[in-house]
């Protein structure tokens, strides 16, 4: 028989570490769901325009609100719905941290009202878990059969007609990865052991996540890619909004490891998105000057992990303030991934821009010391 | 026949009256609709009357939009204002549906001579009006069309304005689209106007009541939307109207922007509008037609009030039908040009995704915005480069108009001959010399055109060595006037109306598309010499980001020298150069840090290569510092330290600047992985700045030359170090203890690498001067060596002189001094070594 993974009761909701967003938001997503009267696609809970609004967020006629899943271009969230809603699978593309997981989870749990059919893509992920398995048990004990058969979580996705998840796709070994070819374009998964197929029922669909830093981890064939429309998620556009995030998730993390609280930081945190950022872009904040680019990501989850790092030389080793020093030596070790080119474009960073800023002059100081 | 009865089916009694969206293709569409369906007898055009007899033009075969009209003031060339048309302009259709017809077509704005006007009495724009050719045309898009002839009277960005305020002047509809929800006005249009109640025969006048009256609600709120000048305006266009419905009847239809039509449809007195039109400033002015581009078109160069997407537009405008597939077809075929697998399947998911987001969207039909996100979604694979590509070439495109050459003269060619008698330079078929005193006003002035010419690729002078002196005041041109120059000039019409806007408009966009730093650089120097300090900010500003993204130090390295020479030629003419001061030491800074690691691990040839950078590099350094006191710079502020100090932003930034050369030069000697010939290099011009004192440069040179160097490494760094014509074999006359050095290493070469250094050496001492090749040998055949083994040299003394004096040598001189002196006796004459010393 089919295993299943049976509905999560109540109380383990309540205790669990983190709950599924379909658990999380069960209130706003039942909300939507009642006052939605748009044509609906084939088994979806809501319409495509519902779904958009519950990742972007709005109020409701009713007064409910919808708090925001996703705070970034519009423009995306709505060709990520459409493309699920014209059976085309979704690809979401981007660097490490800028929320393709949670994007996609969000739009599982809106669309199929259930985020759990999801595939880890490992280097050791096995052609099983995107088709079927065998219960070897079963298999000697009675023969191949349907009961023999552990279905993968894009199986039952096919055979119930919701949508799966592909997490990492690209860390996936490449044969494994085309196993998904004929799903996506024929929408049916043979199985020849039983002379049998599991065809996809109106409503299958399939979110994957790759990391598009680590292309050449196992790039995606073109026939697997044309099966796609690519979604490409950005970092964060402004400068404000980076610093918010960053100093957002450094004060959790620093509660969470129970670093002694660091007061002002606000500043030191700036400096560290603004540079990041500059790097990243390959211009300065003003616009008037154009940089050379690491090799590194830089993204705002490194930021995060600078700042943290920063705070606890401040906490345990500094006097409580975060410092130029307590972050330079953190921006040095992101920045310079690649000891030769990347060292020459920081020492450049430094002498053209830091240096003639005003007010950077001790963080000017402490890049050196620690470049030297 | 059915004339009468169409022309009843017409909205309202009198004139026709079709308020459009300047360059809006649905506009342009309806346009023609509207025409064939009421058949006019005349039709009337927003725009300057002066250029009703270029009408006809518009109807020849090489006329090809877009092109636009162009009014320059006659003495002023600089004051000019353009009216662009696209095919897909509302006007220009009517034009042509007008030719078509053989039915006459007049322009009715008021005249140019008196927009034009009246930016001159404002006394703006009197520097260079037509500096940026594009800027000007404050012309069609706007409603307001030649408002602000020279484009400068208002800013968008006045101070007074809400952005509110500031759209409705720009673009009313756009306006109306907004508050309806839409972010594209030709997007409100198609689905508000154009597909509004679909069923059965579509009326072709609905739309033009539909805007009519949303135009009058608009304007009962906002009155002239702070366009004071548009009563004037909109009086002449109603005077023009009676006129014409005086000469043709009734049947006149009115082509004119959209915020116009309320006030032509007001019901005014002819007394009233004649009071307004009183006295208003004249200038005398002459039109023609200039070609155009979509690129100008485009908003996004700079062109006030443009269309962002004149590609789309016209696509629009030509799709006969199924717009969306058709467009996203184009797009396919682009990328795969381009080397992309696009697949038809992908244009089909493409347009699937196109049509659900546009159904999600709540639009009729997918517009340029859903059709963008699905090509980026499925063409381009989510990536923002393609799409890049994409933009440039179909959305903007890169449609070059053409106008006939029955067309007037463009201004360019009068204030080129205006400048030719100013200057009293006449142009001659035969060929001249002229040589150039740039001291002199008129010498200068003549300089700076030949220059600007030769910018804009009309090279009637071409410069020539200077025979007699090399000053930097002095310059030989070889002039020579042939024909076709005249077409050139015709052509460099588009970049502007005076030669020196052009020369600034065509320098700046080359600067954008130049791909080599050094071109850049060359073209900096032009700049200076042709008198353009208009275009140097974008020139820099060039410069600074291609230095910035070069990664090749030998490119930085190369471009330093030109660009500090340009300093020094910018200081002769008198050009302000605090820009390029601040772009030359931003670019020294950047060798500084790139040089290091980049004369790691190089071959001879490389590192011979770098040798000439480094010289080249020194000495360009050494020329900044000088130019220092008249330049201020925030470049180069730190003191030892590298911190900001306040007194940073002075002078002595330059000075700074070489210090920290000296250190860079420091690194590179100490550095064992930089070949000899650089090492040797860096430590010579060390001891040539005093940076390193003799004894230093002497303990170096022994570690290099001591057993453990390789031969051959050892050899580069003598060529380094005294290699060259510059005097370094004199130092090594001067300095004995280094020759020593280098000859006590000499002789303990090994025999089997001995082979391997002489090709080295001999090019070393090779230029030296036969005179300075002459005193080195006899000091080495003396032995400076040999004396100074024993440890001589450490026991003191001076440099290349034995401890003790050589008795013998010194007793020769004795009879000659006696003989001198007087002296017979002269008991023990304490040989004086100095004497000796200056002897030789």
């Amino acid at each position: 028989m089919t295993v299943s993974v049976e509905p999560t009761d109540p109380t383990t909701i309540e205790s669990a570490l983190r709950p599924h967003a379909e658990h999380a938001f069960a209130a706003e997503l039942a909300a939507l769901a009642a006052q939605d009267d748009r044509p609906r696609p084939a088994r979806w809970k809501m319409s495509p325009w519902a779904v958009a609004t519950y990742l972007l967020g709005g109020t409701l006629p009713d007064g409910t609100v919808i708090t925001p899943k996703y705070v970034g271009p519009r423009r995306i969230v709505e060709v990520a719905v459409t493309t699920l809603a014209t059976d085309r699978a979704l690809l979401l593309l981007g660097v490490p941290g800028t929320a393709k997981t949670w994007v996609s989870e969000h739009l599982a749990a809106a669309v199929s009202g259930d985020s759990t059919l999801l595939v880890q893509g490992t280097a050791g992920t096995p052609e099983e878990a995107i088709r079927y398995g065998w219960n070897y048990a079963q298999l000697l004990a009675h023969g191949p059969s349907r009961d023999a058969l552990v279905p993968s979580p894009v199986m039952r996705a096919m055979a119930e007609g919701m949508t799966a998840r592909v997490e990492e796709l690209t860390r996936i070994p490449a044969d494994v990865q085309d196993t998904l070819i004929t799903i996506l374009s024929e929408k049916t998964l043979p199985v020849p052991e039983l002379g049998q197929e599991v065809q996809a029922v109106r409503g299958f669909n399939l979110i994957a996540t790759a990391n598009d830093r680590d292309r050449g981890v196992n790039d995606l064939s073109s026939a697997l890619r044309r099966r796609f429309n690519t979604v490409v998620l950005p970092l964060p556009e402004s400068p404000d909004a980076e610093v918010d995030i960053v100093a957002r998730r450094v004060d959790q993390l620093g509660r969470s490891l129970d670093l002694p609280a660091v007061p002002d930081g606000i500043e030191e945190i700036r400096r560290v998105v603004t540079v990041f950022r500059e790097l990243r872009d390959g211009v300065t904040a003003d616009g008037r000057t154009k940089l050379k680019s690491p090799s590194g990501t830089l993204s705002t989850a490194e930021a995060i992990s600078v700042v943290t790092g920063g705070l606890a030389l401040a906490a345990h080793f500094g006097d409580g303030v975060l410092r130029a020093g307590d972050v330079a030596a953190g921006i040095l070790g992101a920045v310079v991934r690649d000891p030769a080119a990347d060292r020459v474009i920081w020492q450049e960073y430094l002498e053209t821009v830091v240096r003639e800023r005003d007010g950077w002059k001790d963080f000017y100081r402490a890049c050196r010391e620690v470049s030297a | 026949m059915s004339d009468d009865t169409a022309w009843r089916r017409s909205p309202g009694p009198g004139p026709l009256l079709l308020g459009v969206r300047h360059h809006g293709p649905g506009s342009a569409r309806a346009v023609r609709a509207a025409l064939d369906a009421a058949r006019p007898r005349a039709v009337l055009i927003e725009g300057p009357p002066e250029a009703d007899a270029l009408i006809p033009l518009a109807a020849d075969p090489e006329m090809r939009p877009p092109v636009a009209l162009l009014a320059h003031a006659v003495d002023e060339p600089g004051r000019s204002a353009f009216w662009p048309l696209a095919d897909f302009s509302p006007e220009w259709v009517a034009v042509r549906w007008a030719l078509e017809h053989e039915v006459p077509a007049r322009f009715i704005d008021l005249p140019a001579t008196h927009t034009l006007a009246w930016g001159r009495e404002e006394g703006e724009a009197v520097a260079i009006p037509g500096t940026e050719p594009d800027e000007p045309g404050a012309g069609r898009q706007e409603p307001d069309a030649a408002e602000e002839p020279d484009g400068r009277g208002r800013k968008p960005d006045a101070a007074d304005e809400s952005p509110t305020d500031r759209q409705l002047r720009v673009d009313p509809l756009a306006a109306l689209a907004e508050a309806a929800g839409y972010d594209d006005p030709e997007r409100w249009w198609e689905d508000v106007v154009e597909h509004r109640g679909g069923t059965g025969e579509r009326d072709v006048f609905a739309p033009f009541a539909a805007v009519e009256e949303a135009m009058g609600a608009l304007r009962e709120t906002y009155g002239a939307g702070g366009r004071d000048r548009d009563p004037v305006r909109e009086a002449h266009m109603r005077q023009r109207l009676r006129a014409a419905q005086r000469e043709f009847g009734e049947r006149v239809a009115v082509v004119c922007g959209a915020w116009h039509v309320p006030a032509l449809r007001a019901k005014t007195t002819v007394a009233a509008d004649r009071e307004l039109l009183k006295g208003l400033p004249k200038v005398r002015t002459d039109m023609t037609w200039v070609p155009w581009t979509n690129r100008r078109l485009a908003r996004a160069s700079g062109y006030g009030a443009g269309v962002d997407s004149p590609g789309w537009y016209g696509h629009l405008f030509r799709a006969p039908d199924r717009p969306v597939e058709r467009w996203l077809t184009k797009v396919a075929g682009l990328l795969r040009e381009e080397d992309r697998i696009v697949s038809s399947a992908h244009v089909i998911e493409a347009v699937r995704l196109a049509e659900t987001l546009a159904v999600m969207r709540g639009r009729p039909l997918p517009g340029l915005g859903e059709t963008t996100d699905a090509v980026r979604a499925v063409l381009c694979e989510g990536s923002d480069v393609p799409l890049a590509l994409v933009h440039d070439r179909l959305v903007v495109g890169d449609v070059l108009g053409e106008v006939p050459e029955a067309a007037p003269a463009v201004p360019l060619q009068r204030d080129l001959v205006r400048e030719q008698r100013r200057l009293r330079l006449k142009p001659e078929a035969l060929e001249r010399e002229l040589e150039l005193d740039l001291r002199k006003d008129t010498d200068a002035g003549r300089s700076r055109l030949l220059h600007r010419l030769r910018l804009l690729g009309i090279d009637w002078g071409e410069p020539a060595e200077s025979r007699g002196s090399t000053g930097t005041f002095r310059e030989t041109w070889r002039l020579r006037w042939e024909p076709e120059l005249s077409v050139r000039v015709a052509e460099a019409g588009v970049w502007g109306t005076t030669v020196e806007g052009a020369a600034t408009a065509r320098a700046e966009a080359d600067a954008e598309h130049a791909s080599a730093l050094a071109d850049v650089t060359g073209l900096a120097e032009h700049c200076l010499l042709a008198g353009l300090p208009d275009a140097l900010p974008v020139v820099m500003r060039a410069l600074a980001d291609r230095a910035a993204l070069d990664t090749d130090v030998g490119h930085l390295a190369q471009a330093l020298p030109a660009l500090v020479r340009s300093l020094r030629y910018g200081d002769v003419r008198g050009t302000d150069t605090r820009a390029l001061a601040e772009v030359a030491a931003g670019l020294a800074e950047r060798v500084f840090v790139g040089l290091p690691p980049a004369c790691a691990a190089l071959d001879a040839d490389a590192a011979e290569e770098m040798r000439g950078h480094v010289d080249a590099v020194h000495t360009a350094v050494g020329l900044l510092g000088e130019t220092a006191p008249q330049t201020q710079t925030a470049a180069a502020s730190a003191d030892g330290t590298g911190v900001l100090s306040p007194s940073g932003q002075s002078p002595s930034g330059h000075r700074d600047l070489r210090r920290r050369w000296r250190a860079v030069l420091r690194t590179l000697s100490g550095r064992e992985t930089v070949p000899g010939v650089l090492r040797g290099r860096a430590v010579r011009i060390l001891l040539d700045e005093g940076e390193l004192g003799p004894e230093e440069v002497a303990r170096l040179m022994g570690l290099v030359l001591s057993p453990g160097t390789p031969p051959a490494d050892a050899a580069a760094w003598i060529e380094g170090f005294v290699g060259g014509s510059g005097g370094g074999g004199m130092l090594l006359v001067h300095d004995e203890r280094l020759l020593g050095l280098v000859d006590s290493w000499l002789t303990g070469v090994p025999a089997e690498a001995f082979t391997d250094v002489l090709p080295l050496l001999r090019r070393t001492f090779s230029v030296y001067e036969p005179g300075v090749r002459r005193t080195i040998g006899e000091l080495v055949r003396r032995g400076p060596g040999e004396r100074l083994q024993g440890g001589a040299a450490q026991t003191g003394g001076t440099p290349g002189f034995g401890a003790e004096a050589d008795a013998g040598r010194a007793d020769a001189v004795l009879p000659v001094l006696r003989l001198l002196l007087g002296l017979d006796v002269l008991d023990v004459l304490d040989a004086d070594n100095d004497l000796v010393g200056a002897g030789r």
